[in-house]
């Protein structure tokens, strides 16, 4: 059975405590609000590329927080030098787990390099990651969540779903809005004043 | 004659504890010739988590992503490496995100390698396209005080800005030194 991605992401958020989330742009972004919109996810609407770093640049800022970039394979591939940056640094308390449905899914659903097996997880493994594990079950995303609350990482995941179209589920926009939100979610009102 | 025209001050020092006063906390770099001395008394520094990375544009992730988690950014890279970051800048500027960016000129003063040229004559314009402020710091005595106020008006405007060091400060590259080296 096809994992749904939609599930993948609600499962890997519930009850998700203290997580700080980034959230790759397109899909990933909609699949994270479709779980339920929380000032603590930061919603990516360009950049394209970027995640993994923002949630490296999270990690080190936040070394008592768990951080989880949740991406698709299109964003990954488009900042691969960052699995090699986030392999020399290892943030024990980061987790980068690719939402791969083999498609760039905002564009028209084309192809992916994943669809032609390129293999992310063993580019983690490759690249120093603690962890990097190839998903089809869900019985891998509940050890997913293991290892995102407990585990000493950095950890990667690429996770293979469907290719399916499902509705588009909206965060904010307004990137100074998501910036500020998140800010004082993790930081408290004198966020606003630093 | 290649040597710095000015050389009045140590600039790499001074500019790293401008960096320490501020209270930065992360620095992201690639490695780069005219930042080396830099580069290696913030790896020094254990205030400062540095970060090497594989291009540029991977700091300006980094940069947003430590700046939500209430930490200062600065960023170290060549000219050309602005050419790599120039996409990304627009969530920079579309959520406000302060960074200080620091790049060491090349393709623009006595520049002998041609492919340097394009990219470091338009490395002013194109941080000014993508609303990034713009500091050019021409004599080496200028380094410190330049990264200061790029550094304050960042942080205190909540946007990127940028300080230029020219070749005239860092020396200007040849083939023939870097053999006789």
């Amino acid at each position: 059975m096809t994992l749904l991605r939609r599930d993948v992401v609600k499962a890997l958020l519930a009850e998700r405590g203290e997580l700080l989330v980034v959230a790759g742009l397109g899909s990933t972004a909609w699949d994270c609000t479709a779980a339920g919109d929380s000032p603590l996810t930061f919603p990516m609407w360009g950049a394209m590329g970027c995640a993994a770093m923002m949630g490296l640049g999270l990690a080190l800022a936040q070394p008592r927080r768990r951080v989880l970039v949740l991406t698709g394979d299109g964003e990954m591939l488009m900042g691969l030098g960052s699995l090699a940056t986030i392999g020399v640094q290892k943030p024990q308390n980061l987790m980068v787990a690719v939402i791969d449905n083999e498609r760039y899914g905002e564009t028209g659903m084309q192809a992916t390099h994943t669809a032609h097996g390129v293999n992310l997880a063993a580019m983690a493994r490759a690249a120093g990651f603690a962890s990097g594990v190839l998903v089809r079950d869900m019985a891998g995303v509940a050890a997913l969540r293991h290892s995102l609350q407990q585990g000493a990482g950095p950890h990667f995941a690429q996770i293979k779903v469907a290719a399916e179209k499902v509705p588009l589920v909206l965060p904010p926009r307004d990137g100074a809005l998501l910036k500020n939100r998140f800010r004082q979610a993790l930081l408290g009102a004198s966020a606003a004043l630093q | 004659m290649n040597a710095p025209v000015a050389t009045d001050i140590d600039w790499p020092l001074a500019t790293h504890q401008v960096l320490a006063r501020l209270g930065f906390g992360v620095v992201g770099y690639v490695p780069d010739a005219g930042h080396k001395r830099l580069i290696e008394l913030c790896q020094a520094d254990a205030r400062m988590r540095s970060v090497v990375m594989t291009t540029e544009e991977e700091g300006i992730g980094l940069a947003a992503g430590a700046w939500l988690g209430g930490a200062k950014c600065a960023l170290l890279m060549q000219s050309s490496g602005v050419g790599n970051i120039v996409n990304a800048l627009g969530m920079v500027h579309e959520c406000r995100i302060p960074v200080l960016i620091v790049v060491t000129m090349r393709g623009e003063y006595g520049e002998f390698n041609p492919w340097q040229v394009p990219m470091g004559q338009a490395t002013a314009e194109v941080l000014r396209a993508m609303g990034v402020a713009v500091q050019q710091a021409n004599a080496a005595a200028e380094v410190p005080a330049h990264v200061d106020a790029a550094a304050r008006l960042a942080f205190g405007g909540y946007c990127a800005a940028a300080v230029l060091i020219s070749q005239r400060v860092i020396g200007i590259k040849s083939f023939q030194e870097q053999a006789e080296q």
